[in-house]
């Protein structure tokens, strides 16, 4: 059987109405294992602009790099009640800001390691489809060698990587065009 | 321990095979440069995407459950003291893949303009009535078979400045998670002889014919509930799975 997939639509303007109850910006809450961060960026549009009717969306492994998900059979401890989403909704200049702590690394393509990320989801009217995306963590020897990073042009891969701000929080935007344009992914 | 596998088994060969999702048939979704949407052209990506493989990162995503939602958060019409102006309906279906398959226990989420086209929303200026008793949010959880079903009202069309004497045929946004990251996805369900549709950017953003038909619900006469609500069957497909599993993946 095959069956055409439904088609991808905008969020809209008033995405708040439906998605706010599930906001979630600690993303690990009290006695979960990890390093600690809060990351912080802006959406922004072509002009430049803050996309204040946007919304992120973050899924992650623990610090073990283990995943809330059957799928994941990796024999890896997970805290009870850890679920490794976030969402986000941005503020009216386009800000967005949320905790977690740093994921472990999980597996890649041929047997070898990820560095550690978040995936993410942007979603905000004018998108049609939302878009994916990676967060990488700075100074981590493992970036080098991961095998998503090594796929982006080399002068495009800085958009990917966080940077450090301050002591244990990391800014990262997103920049929807132009100069500096966040790479995103179509799997 | 039972099942345990020898100390001398690597860790990284013990777990399953993972398989990974197909790639939307062509003309199914929507570029995200589309002109006649104007506010694609600020915020669509310019660059080329990268397509990397698929990963234990994206064959995953986050499960909610019935523990996620309140039995009562899938009847819109019963979240105030009233009951909201408007024509009473049933939205059920199915979430469905392309293979046919139900996605059973996924997160279905809604929200809607009331019956006269308005959002309960500060960024709203339309000049129509709020409803007091409506604020057009729901939820549910699909059963084992992928069913989900919800009360609420038929939600009022509207305009928008998109372009000139721009109208929004009426419409019931929909978010969905399915199983896995790859299969999240947003869309918008449409009211089946709506005069608006050919004038919609969005519905049209669709290329495919069938998969655009897809967007649009079906008067549902056995889930009518005599004397009270007219029934529509909406069935949401989400992207399926490949037939066999990727290379081995640790």
């Amino acid at each position: 059987m095959s069956l055409y997939a439904s088609g991808h639509q905008t969020v809209g303007p008033y995405l708040h109405i439906g998605l706010n109850w599930l906001t979630t910006r600690d993303i690990a809450g009290r006695g979960v294992k990890g390093e600690r961060v809060t990351i912080a960026g802006r959406l922004v549009d072509g002009d430049g602009v803050g996309v204040s009717d946007g919304l992120v969306e973050i899924w992650q492994a623990n610090a073990a790099g283990k995943y809330a998900h059957p799928e994941d059979t990796q024999d890896k401890p997970l805290e009870r009640g850890w679920r490794g989403f976030g969402r986000i909704p941005t503020d009216a200049k386009g800000g967005f800001r949320f905790t977690t702590i740093k994921p472990g690394r999980v597996a890649g393509p041929d047997g070898k390691l990820q560095a550690p990320h978040l995936v993410v989801a942007v979603f905000m009217r004018g998108l049609l489809k939302h878009l994916a995306t990676r967060i990488y963590f700075p100074d981590e020897p493992a970036n080098t060698e991961d095998p998503i990073l090594k796929l982006v042009p080399v002068p495009r891969r800085a958009t990917l990587i966080a940077r450090r701000q301050g002591k244990s929080g990391l800014e990262w935007n997103i920049i929807l065009q132009g100069k500096n344009e966040t790479v995103f992914f179509d799997y | 321990m039972p099942n345990r596998p020898s100390s001398r088994t690597p860790s990284k060969l013990r777990a399953a095979r993972l398989t990974g999702y197909r790639r939307y048939q062509p003309g199914t979704q929507p570029d995200y440069n589309f002109p006649p949407y104007r506010s694609t052209q600020k915020r669509c990506p310019t660059q080329p995407l990268v397509l990397p493989p698929q990963t234990i990162s994206e064959i995953t995503g986050p499960i909610f459950g019935t523990d996620d939602v309140k039995p009562t958060d899938n009847d819109l019409t019963r979240q105030h003291k009233g009951e909201p102006i408007g024509e009473r309906i049933v939205v059920n279906g199915r979430v469905l893949d392309e293979n046919g398959r139900p996605v059973p226990h996924t997160l279905v989420e809604v929200w809607q303009a009331n019956a006269a086209g308005r959002y309960p929303h500060k960024t709203d200026q339309h000049n129509a009535p709020l409803d007091p008793n409506f604020s057009g949010a729901g939820r549910t959880v699909t059963d084992a078979e992928g069913r989900y079903r919800f009360i609420t009202i038929r939600p009022g069309e509207y305009p928008w400045r998109n372009h000139y004497n721009a109208w929004r045929p009426a419409h019931i946004h929909f978010s969905l998670f399915g199983q896995a990251f790859l299969t999240r996805m947003v869309t918008q369900m449409y009211f089946p002889g709506d005069a608006l549709l050919p004038y919609d950017p969005m519905f049209n953003c669709i290329a495919n014919e069938g998969a655009r038909q897809r967007l649009i619900a079906a008067f549902d006469w056995e889930n009518t509930i005599p004397e009270q609500a007219l029934g529509y069957r909406f069935d949401i497909v989400l992207r399926g799975r490949e037939e066999t599993p990727m290379e081995k993946m640790p």
